[in-house]
């Protein structure tokens, strides 16, 4: 089983084992391997140093400076100012981190559990299930940048959904217009990124489902085990991989809220749903503090690095 | 490697279905029988509620797109927000096409869209191709820093990355004489460039090239072909899945771009869709328009992911979970 951010350890296995043993004496072929062999992961990896090694690097680096987007004067060492500044002169990095761990803590599992549900739901064999995954995976391939639009709308005072809920209570209860409301607006935004996601998940839960053997399952029931008994010991047991996987990406992907936001609230009301991302580029791009934004980044990278750490430890090899 | 197949029912034969042979059976068999007919029906049930819940907004998308602003917002209090019923009429669309330079948007964005994928393609094979099956010194070393660059989020890099294109050197063409000059930003090459090499792709292509017998690369070697012509000759025309798998994995985020473009083009006729999309959001509140704007964006993709949905699906699985 191979993961992404578990990659080192098979990656790394899986990629060596198949090169063949060669015979003495090929010095001259062996060296021409060596440059052609360099020659042609050079283009990806000049580009992966450009684009990534060296970002990283001038994430680090520029986090100490006071370094800003347009500037006359070059970046000059500041310490651990931006650091100091974030954590106590900030109240709205405190907030928006806050809210960043606020929305994991709820959509982590929401998002997973109802994956999970809709898994099952469409692992059966019976006619028409494929339209279905289908339908539940189309708000996945709807750009990000739709969604909110679209939601925004429903959102409204009179929009859709007030109008649902004044159907469903027959008028008993009264919607608010739930993107101005700081009360209800990062749920808002929760609501509709659960919704966009989850049939990524239950895309991923469903490969896991079927790696399972029938055979097992057919067992249990010779055993007499009902549905609920197959479920907690066939078919949890049979999930643990892919369970790290599904919640690591989808803590990674909701620590990284962005978009919603941008598009949605612009962070309000009253910071109400800032995040860190949204705050590392409102410091970092439009108010064009690089180095106070490169530091929120870096902030930011060290949870998903920690999180990752996580991961591995809990899908390590026990034996 | 698994795969969620999602055609499991069209062709094999349903379970739960009456089969001759159990026709015949006791009074046990029946009671199973009508519990299993009683579930499934449950199922259907369920799952087209849930189909409601996914499609509802789309379905409200296009729908409204055809409609008048303020029968947009007169329908909202019941079941014709999801009727192409009333003034349907194509008006939005031309008023779009009106208001901004759609067509140009598009453009840049199939333009980025393709660029990457394509060039993402040669380059990330290429670097798979000999990572899994030559042998060369530091091969190993850059292994290790394909697969750690893995866990940078690009939301880490995003505001350094900013400063950094900011200051890579270019040439700029004044009045037709090339002239050395800074700053990637406002180009289509800072849209492009940093999205070729994917760390992912590579090492989806180097577990996919592992997997071919190397004893084909020897045959071809002892027939004087060259490690270049073993690649595109020999390997490449083996690797199909795989291509496919990088290219439906590569082709949404690079059509979905919004956060990079949004910091690096501030050039109208430069943007791609999404950020065009969000300019217009924001200077007309005409939400038939923005209905219209967001059904034009929307189309091309779900045109793409139903016609190759099989092997979407695949791709996104494999890209989770492998065995």
């Amino acid at each position: 089983m191979t993961t992404p951010t578990s990659a080192p350890a098979t990656g790394a296995g899986a990629a060596s084992h198949p090169l063949p043993p060669r015979r003495r004496g090929a010095g001259r072929a062996r060296r021409h391997e060596g440059r052609s062999g360099l020659a042609m992961v050079l283009p990806a990896l000049v580009l992966l140093v450009l684009f990534l090694v060296v970002p990283v690097m001038l994430a680090f680096g520029l986090s100490f400076t006071n370094a800003r987007l347009i500037s006359p004067n070059p970046p000059r060492f500041v310490g651990l100012d931006n650091f100091v500044r974030a954590f106590t002169a900030d109240p709205v990095f405190l907030r928006s981190t806050v809210n960043t761990f606020v929305f994991a803590l709820v959509v982590v599992p929401v998002q997973a559990g109802l994956g999970l549900l809709l898994a099952v739901l469409v692992n059966q064999k019976i006619r028409g299930v494929t339209a279905f995954r289908v339908i539940y995976f189309i708000p996945v391939v709807t750009s990000i940048v739709v969604v909110s639009i679209l939601w925004k709308f429903m959102y409204q005072e009179n929009g859709l959904v007030n109008s649902f809920i004044d159907t469903l209570t027959f008028g008993a209860w009264q919607g608010t217009a739930w993107l101005n409301d700081p009360s209800t607006a990062l749920g808002a935004i929760i609501v509709l990124s659960i919704w966009q996601a989850v049939g990524f998940h239950m895309l991923i839960w469903l490969s896991g489902l079927q790696t399972i053997p029938e055979e097992l399952y057919e067992a249990a029931r010779m055993d007499g085990a009902t549905p609920w008994q197959q479920f907690t010991n066939v078919t949890w047991p049979g999930l643990r991989s892919t369970m790290v996987f599904v919640l690591v990406t989808i803590t990674i992907a909701a620590l990284g809220l962005f978009v919603q936001v941008d598009v949605m609230t612009q962070g309000g009301p009253v910071n109400s749903t800032s995040t860190l991302v949204y705050h590392a580029v409102r410091k970092g791009y439009r108010e064009m503090e690089t180095g106070y934004g490169a530091t929120i980044s870096l902030i930011f990278f060290v949870l998903v690095l920690v999180i990752a750490l996580v991961q591995r430890f809990l899908t390590r090899d026990k034996d | 490697m698994t795969t969620a197949s999602l055609d499991t029912t069209g062709t094999t034969p349903d379970p739960g279905g009456a089969r001759p042979g159990r026709r015949a059976g006791g009074g046990d068999h029946q009671g199973e029988r009508h519990l299993r007919r009683r579930r499934r029906a449950w199922s259907y049930l369920a799952m087209s509620a849930l189909a409601v819940v996914f499609l509802f907004p789309l379905v409200f998308m296009f729908v409204s797109s055809l409609k008048p602003d303020a029968q947009i917002l007169g329908d909202v209090d019941s079941v014709r927000a999801f009727l192409p019923v009333g003034d349907i009429s194509l008006d939005n669309y031309y008023g779009v096409f009106d208001r901004v330079p759609v067509r140009r948007f598009l453009l840049n964005s199939v333009l980025v869209t393709v660029l990457t994928v394509g060039l993402g393609l040669v380059v990330n094979s290429m670097a798979g191709f000999a990572l899994a099956r030559m042998r060369w010194k530091g091969r190993t070393l850059v292994l290790s820093l394909v697969i750690a660059t893995l866990i940078v989020p690009f939301e880490t890099i995003a505001v350094p990355m900013v400063y950094w294109v900011s200051k890579l050197p270019t040439i700029v063409l004044e009045g037709g004489i090339p002239k050395y000059d800074f700053g990637w930003l406002n180009t289509y090459e800072v849209q492009i460039v940093p999205f070729i090499a994917n760390a992912f792709s590579i090492f989806l292509f180097t577990q996919y090239f592992s997997t071919i017998p190397t004893s084909l690369d020897e045959a071809a070697r002892i027939d004087g072909a060259g490690w270049f012509t073993i690649y595109r000759r020999i390997v490449a025309p083996l690797a199909g899945p795989a291509f496919a798998t990088v290219a439906i994995l590569t082709f949404l985020p690079a059509w979905n771009q919004y956060l990079w473009p949004l910091m690096v083009v501030q050039q109208e006729e430069l943007r791609p869709v999404m950020v065009g999309m969000q300019y217009f959001f924001q200077l007309n509140t005409a939400w038939g328009e923005v209905m219209a704007y967001t059904s034009l964006i929307t189309l091309p993709v779900l045109v793409v992911f139903l016609s190759f949905q099989r092997a979407f699906v695949s791709s996104v699985a494999a890209s989770g979970v492998k065995g």
